[in-house]
C-alpha cells in the first residue's frame, strides 16, 4: 500500500522537484568541490610530468656525458693505434734510411765511374795524307817509282784502317758492356728509389688520417652536436651489428648444447635434476658458459678488447702467460666436446636400433658412414674456439648499449610526460563538463533565478534618481 | 689447502642445490592372463614395447599378470629401474624385452582374475619408486572374477596414481545388454577416484600417447 503511494505520480513529481531544489540549492558549495577534486588530479599529473620530464633532462645529460666519455676513448684508443702504426712504419723503413742513403750513394758513384770509362774515344787523325800528298809531289818520268811507293803506302793504309776499325770495336765492345753492366744498377736504384717513396706515401697516407683522427677528438672534446650525433649514430650501428652477430653466437650455441647435452647424461646420468633442469642440460651449458669466458680471457690478454682493465694494464710477462692458460683450457675443452660429439653420434645410433627394434621393424643392417661422426666430431672441435671470438661482439654490444638503452629510456620519459600531461589536461575538462552537467537538470531552477534578477535590475532601473543627488551634481 | 677447500664447496653448493622434488616415471603394468583374454597378450607386447620407447634414463616399468591372487610379488613378471646413463638403459630395455616376450610365449591361463589384488600390489611397487608421476596400466576386460574366501571389497588409497584400462574388451553379456559393460566401468571409476587416483579408459591402441599423457 505504501509503496503503491510512493509510486504514484504526483509523489514521483514531488520527490523529483524536492531532489532539484536541494541539487540547486547545493550547486555552490558542489561545482566548487568537483572543480577542486580535479584541479587537484590536474595539477598532480603537471607535477608529476614536470618531474618526468626534469628526470629525462637528466638522463639526456648522463646519456651525452656517457656517449662523449666513450667517443673519447675510442678516439684516443684510434689515435694510439695510429700512432703505433705510424711508429712500425717509421721503425720498418725510414729506420733502414742511412742505409737506403749509403746504398743508393754507392750505387750512383758506380753508375758514375762506368759512365766515364765508357766514354767514346775520337779516332786517331789521318797523318797519311800529308805523306801520301808528298809522295804524289816526287817527279818520276816513268811513274813506275812513286806507282810503287803509293802502292806500298796504299797497302799500308788499309792495313791501318783495318787495325784501326778492328781497335775501334773493341773499345766499342767494351763500352757496352760497361753500359749493360750499369743496367741491374740502375733497377735497384729505381727499386730502391720506389721503397722509399712507398714508405713516404705511406707514411703521408697516415699522417692525413691521423688529421681526420685529430679533428674527429677535438670535436669531441669541444662536446659539439655534430660529435654527439656522429657518435650516437656510430653508437646505434654497433648496437644493431653486435645484436645481430650475438644472435648468430647463440644460435652456435644452442647447436653446440645440443651436440653435448645427450652424452653429459653418460657423464652425470640422466635422471637428476638441479631445479627443473636436467642436470646433464645444465653441466652442458656450464661447459659452453666456461669456453665462452675462456675465450673472452684469451681475447682479453690478446689486448682485443678491453672488457677487464684488470688484465689489460697487466704486466706483459704475466698477460702472455694468461693468454696461453686460456688458450690451453679452451683447447681442452675443445678436445673433451669433440669426444663427447663422437659419443653422441654412438649414443644416438643405439637409441636409433632400439626404437627400431621395439617398433618391430625388420633389423636395418646399418650403413655406418665415417662422414657423420667426423663432421660431428670437428664442429665440437671447431665451435668452442668460434665462441671465444664472441667476446668482439659483446664488447660492442656492452658499449653501445649503454647509449641506446639510455637513449630509449629518455624517450620512454618524454613519453610518460606526454601522458601525464594530457590525463592532467583531460582531468581538467572533465571537471568543467561535470559542472555543466550539474548544472543541466537544475536549468528550470536556474531560469528562474535568471529571470527574477533580471527583473530585479529592470525595476532597478526604473526607479528614478534622487533630485537631491542631481542637484549635487549639478552644483558639483 | 686453501684452492681445494673452495673446489669441495662449490661442489658442494653445486650438488647441494639438486632438486629433492623427483621428475621421474614409474609405469606398473598388469596383464589379464585369464581365460580368452590371454589371446590378446600379442596386443600388449607392442604397448610394452611403446612404454620401453617412451620411458627416459631415471624411470621405472614393472610388468606383472593378474591370475587368481595377484597380489604377491611373485606376479611380477619383469620389473626394473631404468639407469642414468642412456647406454646401459638401453641394454636393460633390450633385456626387458627379451623377458615379455618369453613370457607371453609361456603364459598359461588363469581360472581367477584378482585385479584388485594386482593394483594393490601396483600401488605397493610405486610407493617404493618414490617417483613424481606414478601410473598404473590394466590391460584387462575389467571383470574382476574372485576365488571363494579372497577378500577384496575395501577401498584401495591411490593418492596421485593415474590409472589406465587399456583394450576393455567387451564380454558377451556386454553386447546383450551394453548398461553392463557401462557398469563396470563406472564401478572401476569410482572405486579408483575414492582411493584419489585418478582414471582413463583407452581402447584404441593406435593412440598410445594418450597412456601416458596428461
Amino acid at each position: 500500500m505504501s509503496v503503491e503511494f510512493l509510486a504514484s505520480p504526483p509523489v514521483l513529481i514531488l520527490t523529483v522537484i524536492t531532489i532539484l531544489l536541494l541539487l540547486y540549492l547545493a550547486r555552490k558549495p558542489a561545482h566548487r568541490g568537483i572543480t577542486a577534486f580535479f584541479k587537484v588530479i590536474s595539477s598532480a599529473m603537471r607535477l608529476s610530468a614536470r618531474s618526468v620530464l626534469q628526470a629525462e633532462k637528466n638522463l639526456q645529460q648522463r646519456n651525452r656525458e656517457v656517449l662523449l666519455a666513450e667517443g673519447m676513448l675510442q678516439s684516443e684508443r684510434e689515435l694510439e693505434r695510429e700512432f703505433q702504426r705510424v711508429e712500425s712504419i717509421v721503425n720498418r723503413d725510414l729506420q733502414s734510411y742511412p742505409g737506403f742513403h749509403r746504398q743508393l750513394s754507392e750505387l750512383l758513384e758506380r753508375i758514375d765511374n762506368d759512365y766515364r770509362t765508357s766514354a767514346e774515344l775520337p779516332p786517331s787523325p789521318p797523318e797519311w795524307l800529308n805523306a801520301v800528298e808528298a809522295v804524289a809531289g816526287i817527279p818520276d818520268p816513268s811513274g813506275k817509282g812513286v806507282a810503287a811507293i803509293l802502292g806500298e803506302i796504299n797497302n799500308s793504309l788499309d792495313r791501318h784502317h783495318k787495325n784501326a776499325m778492328e781497335e775501334y770495336r773493341k773499345a766499342s765492345g767494351v763500352r757496352h758492356s760497361l753500359l749493360k753492366r750499369m743496367q741491374p744498377a740502375w733497377r735497384q736504384l729505381t727499386k730502391t728509389l720506389e721503397k722509399v717513396n712507398r714508405s713516404i706515401t705511406s707514411l703521408k697516407d697516415r699522417a692525413t688520417l691521423i688529421d681526420g683522427r685529430m679533428q674527429q677528438y677535438e670535436q669531441v672534446l669541444g662536446q659539439t652536436d655534430t660529435a654527439e650525433q656522429r657518435l650516437a649514430s656510430s653508437a646505434m650501428t654497433q648496437f644493431l651489428i653486435a645484436g645481430l652477430v650475438m644472435l648468430i653466437a647463440i644460435a652456435g650455441a644452442i647447436i653446440n648444447f645440443n651436440l653435448i647435452a645427450l652424452p653429459m647424461s653418460e657423464m652425470v646420468g640422466g635422471s637428476s635434476y638441479i631445479g627443473n633442469f636436467k642436470t646433464s642440460d645444465v653441466a652442458a651449458l656450464v661447459i659452453i658458459l666456461v669456453e665462452s669466458s675462456m675465450g673472452l680471457f684469451l681475447m682479453e690478454s690478446l689486448r682485443i678488447t678491453r672488457l677487464f682493465p684488470l688484465i689489460s694494464t697487466m704486466e706483459d710477462r704475466m698477460r702472455v702467460r694468461m693468454a696461453w692458460i686460456a688458450f690451453g683450457i679452451l683447447s681442452i675443452l675443445a678436445a673433451v666436446e669433440s669426444a663427447l660429439a663422437f659419443m653422441r653420434d654412438r649414443i644416438a645410433a643405439d637409441m636409433e636400433a632400439l626404437r627400431q627394434s621395439l617398433a618391430g621393424a625388420d633389423a636395418i643392417v646399418a650403413q655406418h658412414s665415417l662422414i657423420p661422426t667426423v663432421g660431428q666430431m670437428v664442429l665440437g672441435f671447431i665451435l668452442p674456439f668460434a665462441l671465444a671470438f664472441v667476446a668482439i661482439p659483446l664488447e660492442s654490444f656492452v658499449h653501445s648499449s649503454r647509449t641506446v638503452f639510455g637513449r630509449l629510456a629518455a624517450w620512454l620519459l618524454r613519453i610518460i610526460a606526454w601522458v601525464l600531461r594530457l590525463t592532467g589536461n583531460i582531468a581538467r575538462r572533465i571537471g568543467q563538463l561535470l559542472v555543466a552537467c550539474y548544472d543541466l537538470p537544475v536549468f528550470p531552477f536556474l531560469w528562474l533565478e535568471e529571470r527574477i534578477l533580471a527583473a530585479r535590475q529592470q525595476t532597478a532601473e526604473d526607479i528614478p534618481v534622487p533630485a537631491t543627488k542631481k542637484t549635487k551634481g549639478k552644483t558639483s | 689447502m686453501k684452492y681445494p677447500a673452495l673446489l669441495f664447496f662449490c661442489l658442494l653448493l653445486f650438488f647441494g642445490c639438486a632438486d629433492s622434488t623427483s621428475h621421474s616415471r614409474a609405469v606398473y603394468m598388469l596383464l589379464d592372463t585369464s581365460g580368452t583374454y590371454t589371446a590378446e597378450l600379442d596386443k600388449a607386447q607392442s604397448i610394452i614395447n611403446y612404454l620401453l620407447g617412451t620411458l627416459s634414463p631415471g624411470d621405472s616399468l614393472a610388468v606383472a599378470r593378474i591370475d587368481t591372487g595377484s597380489f604377491s610379488e611373485k606376479d611380477i613378471v619383469h620389473k626394473v629401474n631404468f639407469d642414468g646413463r642412456p647406454s646401459v638403459s638401453n641394454e636393460q630395455k633390450r633385456a626387458f624385452r627379451l623377458a615379455i616376450d618369453k613370457f607371453v610365449k609361456a603364459v598359461k591361463p588363469s581360472s581367477y582374475t584378482d585385479i584388485s589384488g594386482g593394483i594393490l600390489q601396483a600401488v605397493e611397487w610405486l610407493d617404493e619408486t618414490d617417483a613424481g608421476q606414478k601410473t598404473i596400466l590394466i590391460y584387462s576386460d575389467m571383470e574382476e572374477e574372485l576365488k571363494k574366501g579372497y577378500v577384496r571389497d575395501f577401498p584401495i588409497q591411490l593418492n596421485e596414481i593415474k590409472v589406465v584400462a587399456l583394450n576393455v574388451t567387451k564380454l558377451r553379456k556386454d553386447i546383450v545388454d551394453p548398461r553392463t559393460y557401462m557398469a563396470r566401468l563406472e564401478t572401476w571409476k569410482t572405486k579408483v577416484e575414492g582411493g584419489g587416483g585418478s582414471w582413463k579408459v583407452v581402447n584404441d591402441l593406435d593412440r598410445l600417447e594418450r597412456i601416458l599423457g596428461e
